[in-house]
C-alpha cells in the first residue's frame, strides 16, 4: 500500500465498511509487481492510475511537438517574406538561406509539418492522450473496480502507444523528412515512394507507427469495454453509471469497430508500396514516366480510411463530452439535465458515426445520389448533438455555479462545440461543400469543434481530476489565465479562418502572396499567427502549472475536495493499488444527486433514506 | 422522467432482481477473458470485412474476372480438370478441425485431461493439414502457373473467335472459343506466350493478361487468413502442451484457455467460409 496515514474513521468509511463487499482483494499478496521498485511502479506499471498518468504526460509531450510544428507553418503563412534563418539551428536543412541571408522554409517540409501536426494531434494527443488518460483513470475508479479487467493488456496498450510514438519521432529526423502527404495519407502520394520526398522512408515509418498505434487502441478498447461490462461494483447498474463512463464505453466500441478497418487499409497500402501491387493505383504518370499499375482505386482507400476517420472524430469528442457533463454537474451543484437523453444521444452519435463517412468525399468523385444519403445522416447528427448542448445549458441554468477552472473549461467547451458544430451543418451539405471543400472554412470548423473543444474537455478533466491523480490542486489563478487566454485566443485564431474559407482561400497552400485575389488577407494571416503564438505560450503556462503542482501544489485536505458524488472520491487521497483500502463500496443511487431534498450532494454509496425516492434523470 | 418507487418496493425489486446487469455480476455470465476474446474477434472480423470490401470494389470495377472453376482445377498427383476438388478437401479438413475443437472444449468442461489433449491434437492435425494444402496450392499457382501478386495469367475471352496458333498443351491452331471462355497464358523459359487469335469480327489479337488485382487479392487475403490459421495452430500447440502438463487442471477456471482458443479457431473457420465463397464460388 502507498503511505497510509491513519485518520479517524469518518461516517463515509464506516458506510463503505458496512455496506461494501469484501472481494478478498487484500488477502492475496500482490507481490512486488505493483508496488515497489521504480521500474514496476513508474515504468512498466500495471496500475491503471499510473498508466493514465503515462498516457497524459506522453500526450502532453506530443501536444508540445505538434503545437510547435503548427507555429512554424503559421509563421510561414503569416510572414511569408520574413527571414526564418533564426530557426536554422533547429530545423537545419529545412531552412534554405539565400545569398542575401534571408532564410525560408522548404516547401516540402511545410507539407511535412502540416501532415505531422494533423497525425500527432488527432492520434497521439486527442485519442491516446484524452481517451487513454481518462478511460484508464476513471473507468475502474468510478465503477468501483480494483483495476482494469486485464492490467497486463492495459500496460501493453501504453507501451504499444509508446513504440508507435518512438517510430513517428524517429521519422522526424530522416534526411528525406517525415511523411508529407497530409494526415489522411491519400494515395497516390502515400502509395508511391517516389511521389514526394516524404513518401519514401517517411511514409513507411508513418504506416508502421500507426499500425502499432491501432494495436494500442484495440488493447485499450477491449479492456475498457470488458471492464465496464464485467467489473461494475454491486448496485452499479448501467443506468447508474456516470456519463463519463457511458462516453468512454461508446468511444471504446467505436474504436474497436473502426480502427481494424484502418489496419486493412494500411496493409493493402503496404502491399502497394513494398510489393508493387495495384490496390489503390491505376494508370499513373510520374515524372513523365508511365507506371504499370492498373486496376486499383484510390477512392477505395478513401472509403476504408474514412470508415475509421469519421468515427475517429467522435472517438475524440465523446470522452470530452462525458468529462464536461460530469464537471458541469458537479460545479453547478445540479443533477445533469436529462441524464437518459444524454445517454441515448451518445448512443445515437455512436451509431450515426458509422454511416456518414462519405461526407468527407463529396468532392472525390463519389456518386452524387449516394451523397444524398450521407448528407441526410450527417445532418441528423445535429439532433443528438443539440440535445446534448441544450442539456448542458439547462444543467447550468439556475445552478449554484462554482466558477472553478474545470467549470470554466466545461463552459468553454459548450461554447466552442456550438460554434464549431454550426459550421458542420454548412459542410455536411454536399452542395455547399462544393464551394467550401478544402478551404480554410473546413480548417476552422474542425479545429473549433474537435480540436479546441476536445482540448477544453481534456483541460476540464485535467484540472478536475488532478487532485485525484496527484493529491494536490493545480494553481487556480494560473488556470484562469490559461482559460481566458485560450478561449479568446482560440476564437482569434479560428474565427477569421471562416472568412478566409468563404473567400475561397484553399487549405494546405504553402503561401498566398503570389495570388492577387488573396493578397488582402495578408494582415488577417499575420493576426492569426500572432494569436497562435500567444495561445501556445498559454499552453506552456499550463504545462508549467501542471508539473509545478505535482510537487508543490496546494495539498488536498479531504477525500472529496469538489464535493462530488462519484466513487473515485471515496478512495484515499492517494489511493494505492486496488484503490480502496478495505471493502469495495456498493452503489445505492445514481451519480447526480445534487441539491436533492435540501442536501448539497449525496454520494453514490449513501443508501436511500427512509421515504426517499430514487432519481433516475 | 423520474420513475418513483418507495424504498421498500425498491429493495423488494432488488431481492427478486434476477438480471445480471445491476453490478457486481458478469452480465453475460462470461468471464472477462472470454469477453475479451469475443471483442478481439469482432475487431478482427472488421479487418477481414475491410479486405473483402476491397475485393468487391476491385472485382466489380474490373471488366472481367477469372472463372474459379478454371483457375482452381488442379490437384496433387497430376490431377487436372477437377474444378474445386482440392479446395473442397482443404476446406473439409478445416471444418472437421472445428468439430474436433468442439469436442476438446467439451472434454474440458468434463475436466478430462486426456480427452482435451486427444481432441486438440486432432484439431492441430486438421489445421496443419489445411496449411499444407494451402502451401501446395500457392506453390502450384506461383511455380507452375506463374501467377504472382503482379501478374495474372488467367484471362477471359470477351468475344468468340479462332486460335491462330497452339500452345502445345490444350490448345491447337484452329480451335474455336466462345466469349466468356477462360485461358491460361503459359510461360516457357521465362517468356510469356500470348497466343494469337482471330475474332469472329475479323480482328487479329493476342491473349491479354487477366485483371492484375486477382492475383494480389488472392495471395493477400488467403495469406492473411493462412497467417491466422498458422497463429491458431501455434497457440493450439502451446495450450495442448499446457493442458497435458496438468496446468489447467489446477486452475480455478479450469480449461478456459481451451475454450478461448476454441472461439478463435471457430472464427478462423468462419472467415474461411467467406474467403472460400468469394474466391472459389462466386
Amino acid at each position: 500500500m502507498a503511505s497510509v496515514t491513519v485518520q479517524p474513521k469518518t461516517t463515509d468509511d464506516i458506510l463503505i465498511e458496512e455496506l461494501g463487499y469484501d472481494d478478498h482483494f487484500h488477502e492475496h499478496h500482490h507481490g512486488d509487481k505493483y508496488q515497489s521498485g521504480f521500474i514496476s511502479k513508474y515504468v512498466f506499471s500495471m496500475d491503471h492510475k499510473m498508466i493514465a498518468k503515462q498516457f497524459l504526460i506522453t500526450g502532453m509531450f506530443w501536444a508540445v511537438i505538434g503545437a510547435l510544428m503548427s507555429l512554424v507553418f503559421r509563421l510561414q503563412l503569416g510572414f511569408p517574406q520574413e527571414d526564418m534563418a533564426w530557426i536554422k539551428p533547429i530545423l537545419g536543412q529545412w531552412i534554405t538561406v539565400n545569398d542575401a541571408g534571408i532564410g525560408s522554409l522548404d516547401p516540402n517540409f511545410y507539407y511535412a509539418l502540416v501532415t505531422m501536426h494533423g497525425t500527432i494531434l488527432v492520434f497521439f494527443v486527442l485519442t491516446a492522450g484524452l481517451s487513454g488518460t481518462f478511460s484508464n483513470l476513471l473507468i475502474p475508479l468510478q465503477l468501483g473496480a480494483r483495476d482494469m479487467a486485464s492490467p497486463m493488456l492495459n500496460m501493453m496498450s501504453y507501451w504499444f502507444f509508446f513504440l508507435s510514438g518512438l517510430i513517428m519521432f524517429f521519422s522526424l529526423f530522416l534526411s528525406t523528412g517525415p511523411f508529407s502527404g497530409g494526415w489522411t495519407a491519400y494515395p497516390p502520394l502515400s502509395a508511391l515512394p517516389q511521389a514526394s520526398s516524404g513518401s519514401g522512408a517517411g511514409m513507411t515509418l508513418w504506416t508502421f507507427s500507426l499500425v502499432f498505434f491501432v494495436v494500442s487502441v484495440l488493447l485499450g478498447g477491449i479492456n475498457y469495454i470488458t471492464t465496464v461490462l464485467n467489473l461494475r461494483t454491486q448496485g452499479m447498474s448501467l443506468w447508474r453509471m456516470p456519463l463519463t463512463i457511458w462516453t468512454f464505453f461508446v468511444t471504446a466500441i467505436l474504436g474497436l469497430l473502426s480502427f481494424p478497418v484502418l489496419v486493412s487499409a494500411f496493409f493493402l497500402m503496404i502491399c502497394d508500396r513494398e510489393l508493387g501491387t495495384s490496390f489503390y493505383l491505376s494508370e499513373i504518370f510520374i515524372g513523365g514516366e508511365a507506371l504499370d499499375h492498373v486496376g486499383g482505386s484510390p477512392i477505395l482507400y478513401q472509403h476504408l480510411f474514412w470508415f475509421l476517420g469519421h468515427p475517429e472524430v467522435y472517438i475524440i469528442i465523446l470522452p470530452a463530452m462525458g468529462i464536461v457533463s460530469e464537471v458541469l454537474s458537479v460545479h453547478s451543484r445540479k443533477p445533469i439535465f436529462g441524464y437518459k437523453a444524454m445517454v441515448y444521444s451518445v448512443l445515437a452519435i455512436g451509431f450515426l458515426a458509422f454511416i456518414v463517412w462519405a461526407h468527407h468525399m463529396f468532392m472525390s468523385g463519389v456518386n452524387p445520389f449516394i451523397s444524398n444519403f450521407f448528407v441526410l445522416f450527417t445532418l441528423i447528427i445535429a439532433v443528438p448533438s443539440a440535445v446534448k448542448v441544450f442539456n448542458w445549458i439547462t444543467t447550468l441554468y439556475g445552478g449554484n455555479i462554482r466558477f472553478t477552472v474545470p467549470a470554466l473549461f466545461g463552459i468553454g467547451f459548450v461554447s466552442l462545440f456550438i460554434s464549431g458544430g454550426l459550421t458542420g451543418i454548412f459542410l455536411g451539405n454536399s452542395a455547399i461543400d462544393i464551394f467550401m471543400h478544402d478551404t480554410y472554412f473546413v480548417v476552422a470548423h474542425f479545429h473549433i469543434v474537435m480540436g479546441v473543444a476536445a482540448f477544453f474537455g481534456m483541460y476540464a478533466g485535467v484540472y478536475h481530476w488532478f487532485p485525484k491523480m496527484y493529491g494536490r490542486f493545480m494553481n487556480a489563478t494560473l488556470g484562469k489565465i490559461h482559460f481566458w487566454g485560450t478561449l479568446i485566443g482560440a476564437y482569434a485564431i479560428f474565427w477569421p479562418m471562416h472568412y478566409l474559407g468563404m473567400a475561397g482561400v484553399p487549405r494546405r497552400y504553402y503561401k498566398f502572396d503570389t495570388f492577387d485575389s488573396f493578397s488582402h488577407f495578408a494582415d488577417m494571416n499575420k493576426f492569426i499567427t500572432v494569436a497562435a503564438v500567444i495561445v501556445f505560450a498559454l499552453q506552456v503556462l499550463m504545462i508549467i502549472n501542471f508539473f509545478y503542482s505535482i510537487w508543490f501544489g496546494k495539498k488536498v485536505e479531504s477525500k472529496n475536495p469538489w464535493k462530488a458524488n462519484t466513487l473515485e472520491w471515496t478512495t484515499p487521497i492517494n489511493p494505492g493499488h486496488g484503490n480502496w483500502e478495505g471493502n469495495i463500496p456498493t452503489v445505492q443511487r445514481w451519480a447526480y444527486d445534487y441539491g436533492k431534498d435540501g442536501k448539497d450532494y449525496i454520494p453514490q454509496h449513501i443508501p436511500l433514506q427512509e421515504g426517499e425516492t430514487e432519481s433516475h434523470g | 422522467m423520474a420513475t418513483d418507487t418507495t424504498v421498500q418496493q425498491h429493495q423488494e425489486v432488488h431481492a427478486q432482481d434476477e438480471d445480471n446487469w445491476s453490478g457486481g455480476k458478469q452480465p453475460f455470465k462470461v468471464s472477462y477473458g472470454k469477453l475479451m476474446m469475443w471483442y478481439f474477434l469482432l475487431s478482427d472480423a472488421f479487418t477481414f470485412a475491410g479486405f473483402l470490401i476491397a475485393y468487391g470494389t476491385l472485382r466489380f470495377s474490373s471488366p472481367s474476372w477469372p472463372v474459379p472453376d478454371f483457375v482452381f482445377s488442379t490437384a496433387p498427383f497430376g490431377i487436372h480438370d477437377a474444378p474445386l476438388i482440392f479446395v473442397t478437401v482443404m476446406s473439409f479438413l478445416l471444418i472437421i478441425s472445428s468439430v474436433t475443437m468442439v469436442r476438446a472444449v467439451q472434454e474440458g468442461h468434463r475436466e478430462n485431461k486426456n480427452g482435451v489433449v486427444f481432441w486438440m491434437l486432432l484439431t492441430i492435425i486438421g489445421g496443419a493439414g489445411f496449411l499444407g494444402c494451402q502451401a501446395w496450392e500457392w506453390n502450384n499457382l506461383i511455380g507452375t502457373e506463374h501467377m504472382t501478386v503482379l501478374t495474372n495469367p488467367f484471362g477471359t475471352h470477351i468475344e468468340s473467335g479462332t486460335y491462330l496458333e497452339g500452345d502445345g498443351v490444350n490448345i491447337s491452331a484452329g480451335d474455336t472459343f466462345d466469349a466468356g471462355d477462360s485461358y491460361l497464358i503459359h510461360k516457357h523459359d521465362g517468356e510469356w506466350h500470348q497466343l494469337a487469335y482471330k475474332t469472329d469480327g475479323g480482328e487479329t489479337l493476342k491473349q491479354e493478361f487477366g485483371p492484375k488485382s486477382f492475383g494480389a487479392l488472392f495471395f493477400f487475403i488467403t495469406g492473411f487468413h493462412g497467417f491466422h490459421v498458422f497463429s491458431g495452430v501455434a497457440f493450439l500447440v502451446i495450450i495442448m502442451l499446457n493442458a497435458a502438463s496438468g496446468l489447467y487442471a489446477e486452475r480455478k477456471n479450469g480449461y478456459e484457455m481451451v475454450e478461448k482458443i476454441g472461439l478463435y479457431w471457430h472464427f478462423v473457420d468462419l472467415v474461411w467460409v467467406f474467403v472460400f465463397l468469394v474466391f472459389y464460388l462466386l
